[in-house]
């Protein structure tokens, strides 16, 4: 619920909500593995972006919205051409 | 409108009729299974122009029930004993999210042993669910308080369950006196809900709360179930402008109003209250029935109020309390007097669970007993 900190004062006695982003706040520290694209390999199928539970693929760049994206590993998981990889992200920030 | 005769589901049906409901969601469960019928016959004959669900269990009748409340329908369904406990689960998340209902609890005793019988305890184990629960003394009673349910239920949106006694008024007959449609389309208009669940809302209900908001929000519920005394005493009063009957607001003070020895009872046990006062006051004892007509909200304002410094209040409760020596009701009244500090004395009895019979000349024994007991 993120209509305010006071439900007393909504206009419904219902308890709603709308969708916002960042409502559970910044979700990317949850993440153990990262999934790291290769540009050379992708062809732009939007795969990951259709099948990403979290919608943090942009659909005109591809980019990977690191500051919510949980790691689920999905998007690498169903890549047809293998185009994204499953990082440690132990390894990637000591390789980083 | 004149007088005809008819059984309390008989009646109860013909009310949800009158007030034009949109779902009926049921499963059959004795003693309330004649309401469900009825219902089911009047939309198979084009009788009434509602939409009837006969889903696999009550738990499922109450969240298509809370489905069809969120979507914005007028909403009836009925049980009885194990349906309602059934229910349990989503009682609590129809009155925490805040859905207008209505729903007939014919009250019948609990397993195990087994039993078909009258007794609260089904209802008085919902106590702490968040629902408007009313208990009815007469067949007309439960007529005219199904259209005020309704009535309550859609301004306050707090689910409204309207409990009467298995077979003592659900399957016996009594004359009463439906509302012309007129005055009840008067008295209920069509219902116009404030949200309504609907894709082109766009949002969720009942998502996850954090616990400022969790904690805010259930307290409204707690604060508006206080309010809803006053607006149940106000429509009650505007049924009777309307329709021209009352039953009581809250509370029924039933006998001689200089009484300072009170029996105290739910449901139809109160039309057998008044003939025991009548055989108290043979032994020289001035009593009166005090019927709780809500018990939740409970009217502790009212009760402190009616109650004269010095009386003798004599409980009769149709349910254990278990565990705390007596029924759900001396409790209450017990915590609701508390504060008042004067010399009020109070006792009960459990009496009438399963279906014991209750005749006057036992209450009043039962009566006469606590009385010595106060007198010791």
């Amino acid at each position: 619920m993120n209509q305010s900190t006071n439900p007393s004062a909504h206009p419904f006695r219902q308890p709603l909500a709308r969708g916002m982003t960042g409502a559970a706040g910044l979700t990317g520290g949850w993440r153990l593995q990262r999934p790291v694209l290769d540009p050379a390999k992708c062809n732009g199928c939007l795969l990951c972006w259709i099948l990403c539970p979290d919608g943090v693929v942009a659909k005109d760049t591809r980019a990977i919205d690191y500051e919510y994206c949980k790691g689920c590993g999905i998007c690498a998981r169903e890549c047809p051409r293998k185009a994204i990889t499953m990082v440690k992200e132990s390894d990637y920030e000591q390789n980083s | 409108m004149s007088k005809i005769l008819n059984t309390g589901n008989g009646a109860c049906a013909m009310a949800v009729k009158a007030a034009k409901v949109d779902i009926i969601a049921a499963y059959p469960i004795t003693p309330q299974t004649s309401i469900a019928e009825k219902l089911a016959a009047y939309v198979a004959q084009g009788e009434m122009d509602a939409k009837y669900l006969p889903v696999e269990s009550e738990h499922s009748v109450m969240s298509a029930s809370a489905a069809a409340s969120a979507a914005g329908a007028r909403t009836f369904t009925a049980t009885s004993s194990q349906g309602l406990l059934y229910m349990h689960e989503v009682l609590h998340y129809t009155a925490g999210g805040r859905l207008p209902l209505v729903i007939a609890n014919v009250n019948r005793a609990i397993c195990a042993p087994w039993c078909l019988y009258v007794d609260h305890q089904d209802a008085v184990s919902q106590r702490d669910t968040g629902w408007i629960q009313f208990f009815v003394s007469t067949i007309q009673e439960i007529y005219d308080t199904i259209l005020l349910a309704y009535k309550v239920t859609e301004q306050i949106e707090i689910p409204v369950m309207v409990n009467y006694d298995g077979f003592l008024l659900s399957h016996s007959m009594m004359p009463f006196e439906p509302a012309d449609q007129a005055l009840v389309d008067a008295f209920l208009p069509a219902y116009e809900p404030n949200w309504r669940l609907h894709p082109q809302w766009g949002g969720t209900f009942g998502n996850v709360a954090p616990a400022d908001e969790y904690t805010a929000h259930r307290r409204r519920l707690a604060e508006d179930l206080e309010k809803a005394k006053e607006l149940i005493e106000s429509e009650a009063r505007n049924f009777q402008d309307l329709i021209g009957r009352w039953h009581g607001g809250l509370l029924d003070w039933q006998g001689p109003g200089d009484a300072e020895v009170l029996l105290v009872s739910m449901g139809s046990m109160a039309s057998e209250v008044q003939l025991a006062v009548q055989l108290l006051e043979r032994h020289g004892i001035r009593a009166a029935g005090l019927r709780i007509r809500v018990f939740r909200p409970f009217p502790r304002e009212a009760l402190a109020r009616i109650i004269p410094a010095g009386a003798k209040v004599l409980v009769f409760d149709r349910n254990h309390a278990y565990g705390t020596g007596g029924g759900a009701l001396l409790s209450e009244i017990k915590a609701a007097l508390y504060d008042r500090r004067d010399n009020i004395q109070i006792t009960g009895r459990v009496m009438g669970v399963g279906g014991e019979d209750l005749p006057a000349s036992l209450l009043a024994s039962q009566a006469l007993e606590m009385w010595e007991e106060l007198n010791r």
